[in-house]
Formats: structure tokens, sequence, C-alpha cells
């Protein structure tokens, strides 16, 4: 079995994808609602990661 | 003193509507939903769970083995345990092949035994939904 190695961005950005993308396909009723729903839940991860990241290097000091 | 309203009990679905669904979602990420002839879902189902079951083998994530104690051991070890099952065949074949392996301190190790769990979260919520498509709650 090969090695995998990623940063904590690769590893949270392919979370994000997979996680949103099955969240997506088992939340809404229309194909439509279904990719929306993906897309969105995929940025709040973003805005979450990217946002706990700064908060957690400006608490650092 | 006031009549309280009748609330109408619905009958619980046939288990033989539902079941085969549900047990073929567990044991092959994917596979409820292309029995109930959904194969979209249901390669986007099996894909996310596949690739993030597999990422976490390759970055060498930990299996959970149930252990008790104290409330935050049981819960963490316990509900891991359940979240790594959850993964039904692919938890399975890489126990039985010897991909398990042990705790080792690490982000990359770490990452890996989450991805673990959160594959196998993902497909009990596919298996929710397969659950859902069955018994005619959701199309």
């Amino acid at each position: 079995m090969p090695k995998m190695n990623l940063s904590h961005f690769e590893a949270a950005l392919i979370f994000a994808l997979f996680s949103s993308i099955v969240l997506g396909v088992v939340t809404k009723r229309t194909d439509r609602d279904r990719l929306r729903y993906g897309v969105r839940t995929f940025l709040y991860f973003m805005v979450a990661l990217v946002g706990l990241g700064w908060l957690m290097y400006l608490g650092h000091g | 003193m006031p009549e309280q309203p009748k609330t109408e009990k619905t009958p619980a679905p046939p288990l033989n509507s539902w079941a085969p669904a549900v047990a073929l979602g567990w044991l092959v990420p994917g596979a409820g939903h292309f029995l109930l002839k959904r194969p979209g879902r249901g390669a986007l189902i099996a894909a996310s769970v596949l690739v993030m079951f597999l990422f976490g083998l390759m970055m060498r994530g930990a299996m959970f083995q149930p252990q008790t104690g104290d409330l935050l051991t049981t819960v963490i070890y316990v509900g891991g345990f359940i979240g790594d099952l959850a993964s039904g065949l692919l938890y399975l074949l890489s126990v039985w092949l010897g991909y398990s392996q042990p705790d080792v301190a690490g982000h990359v190790h770490d990452y890996g035994t989450k991805f673990l769990v959160a594959a196998g979260l993902l497909n009990i919520l596919a298996m929710v939904d397969a659950y859902e498509i069955a018994t005619g709650k959701k199309d």
C-alpha cells in the first residue's frame, strides 16, 4: 500500500470535498438543490477552515 | 380537563421493503442506491466513501478497537469502532488482509484515522437515505 503524506490544508480540503458531495447527495430532493447544497457546504467548510486557521494563528501570538 | 388530541401512529414500513437496500448499502457503499435504481447518486456515494477510506489507509490511519473505561474513552473508542465498521466490506477486508495500522503519533496518521471513521459516517448517511427512498419518504 503506497504511503500518502498530505499537509493539513490538503487533507482538510479533500475531507471537505467528499463530505460535501455525500451531504449534497443525501440531503436535498432535486438535483439542482443537491448541487447548490453541496457547493454551499463545501464553501462553509473552507470558510471555517481558513477562519479557524487564522484564529489559531492570531491566538498563538 | 381538556381532551388530549389523539396522535395517529403510522405503521412501520415492512422490513422486506427497506432491509435489502440498507444492508447492501452497508456492505458495499452506494450499492443500496443502485438496488433502488438511483445509479448516479449511488456512484457518487461509492466514489466518495471509497476514496476517503483508501486515503485513510494510505495515510496509515488506525482502526479503532472497542474499549470501555471512563465515559470519554468509551465514546471515542466504541464510537470510532462503529464509524469504522460502517464502511462495510472495506473495513472487513482491510482488517482481514492485515491493513489495520497501529495507532502512532503524527498529524498525517491522525488525519488518516479521521478519514477512515468519516468514510463510515458518510456511509451511514447514505444508508439512511436508502431507507427513506425504499420506504417512499423520499424520491
